[in-house]
């Protein structure tokens, strides 16, 4: 497989993924500032999928569409991290996994805003800019639950506990990353960690959470696709019902 | 005889916005361009935001309006950089906003005064609001909660 297709397919599938997982919560979130804020988070990350999702399709040139990719694939060809695919737990994990994510997002984006293809570069500026949103929220309040009760730091420490060796998943290069960077499209994802854990480490000090040893999860099973969780298989047969219970179907 | 540019941008500056009809789409800046190419009115338009469920409003909605002063041939381009800014918002639309309800963008990141009362000791209720270009605020003075259109 043409190494910028599956390096497209990463970047659109952690966006759909995610995204489908927040809009899970919809009409369900503990208040309704949340249950808002969530949607549009979800929201945000569709709009991503949407342009990620297209141009795989017109680089892979066999007339797929963005919604043909999101919607006509099975597990095993999905190329997201296993760490957006896991289900949402509590509203504290939610929040946790959405900011190991978006501080990732954030710097990845802002590096391929000067990637040598220009349509990537101009996607990723237009996402950036939503990202810088989503991490200033999620960064807020994963503080605000960390440093709050015992009951919301408890939770917010498992929360952490569980998914943070998952996050490390992002920062594994592998050869189609490898190949990407030398030719100056995709910054190799190992170059951003320093920045990451600068990040990510300044808000989980002021969550007063404190980082687990991550010593698992962190394979690159999820970004080469060869190995999801059980979860991603349930959640596609959710999120593509109406796809295969109606081929073509459309609105 | 084919309207000039400068005719075309009058009819769209008359296209209210689907999601906050009081502004129009000229008025949120993000119709980039117009321009002639050979027979095809080409209409060059970038999102505010990347899944905002009314972009494809926008353009049926543009489509339609050029439609109904006798073009035929109308392109739509969507253009993703330079990426969308509330700095492209104009003052009109930025005053139309505030005497509807909706308190304008600012540099500063939040509302300078509450739209109903104008008291500055306003307070966030949270980043986010109906819209994906909204976040929701309070005034502390009238009890007003109100909306405030996010600067990016």
């Amino acid at each position: 497989m043409e190494a910028k297709f599956e390096a497209l397919l990463r970047l659109g599938d952690n966006a759909l993924i995610l995204g489908h997982r927040v809009s899970e919560w919809c009409g369900h979130a503990p208040v309704l500032e949340e249950d808002i804020a969530l949607a549009n988070t979800a929201l945000d990350l569709l709009g991503q999928t949407n342009l990620w999702l297209e141009y795989a399709g017109e680089v892979e040139g066999k007339g797929r569409s963005a919604d043909d990719l999101a919607f006509l694939r099975d597990a095993w060809d999905f190329r997201n991290v296993l760490l957006v695919e896991l289900p949402n737990g509590d509203f504290g994990q939610t929040i946790l996994r959405q900011f190991l994510f978006d501080a990732f997002n954030l710097l990845n984006l802002r590096a391929l805003t000067g990637s040598s293809d220009p349509r990537i570069a101009e996607i990723a500026e237009k996402a950036a800019k939503e990202a810088a949103y989503h991490v200033d929220r999620s960064s807020g309040t994963v503080i605000g639950l960390g440093d709050g009760t015992d009951e919301s730091h408890r939770r917010m420490q498992d929360a952490l506990n569980l998914l943070y060796p998952y996050a490390m998943e992002l920062f594994i290069t592998d050869e189609v990353d490898a190949e990407m960077a030398k030719a100056g499209v995709i910054p190799s994802p190992d170059t951003l960690k320093a920045e990451y854990d600068a990040l990510v480490n300044g808000v989980i000090a002021e969550a007063t959470l404190e980082k687990p040893e991550a010593h698992f999860g962190h394979r690159g099973a999820g970004k080469t696709g060869k190995m999801h969780t059980e979860h991603l298989g349930h959640l596609l047969t959710q999120m593509q019902w109406l796809q295969r219970a109606y081929p073509g179907n459309a609105w | 005889m084919r309207p000039s540019v400068e005719q075309i941008w009058d009819w769209l500056d008359t296209i209210p916005d689907p999601e906050i009809p009081v502004i129009t789409l000229t008025d949120l800046g993000i119709i980039r361009d117009v321009a002639w190419e050979d027979n095809s009115c080409v209409v060059t338009v970038t999102p505010t935001y990347s899944g905002c469920p009314a972009t494809s409003i926008i353009n049926l909605e543009i489509e339609t309006a050029l439609r109904g002063h006798g073009l035929e041939d109308i392109r739509l381009k969507r253009q993703l950089s330079p990426a969308w800014t509330t700095d492209w918002m104009t003052q009109r639309g930025r005053e139309k906003l505030e005497n509807y309800g909706i308190a304008p963008p600012q540099p500063a990141g939040g509302p300078d005064k509450c739209p109903n009362c104008a008291s500055s000791n306003v307070e966030k209720l949270s980043q986010f609001g109906s819209t994906p270009c909204k976040a929701q605020w309070r005034c502390k003075d009238c009890l007003e909660p109100f909306d405030y259109f996010k600067c990016i």
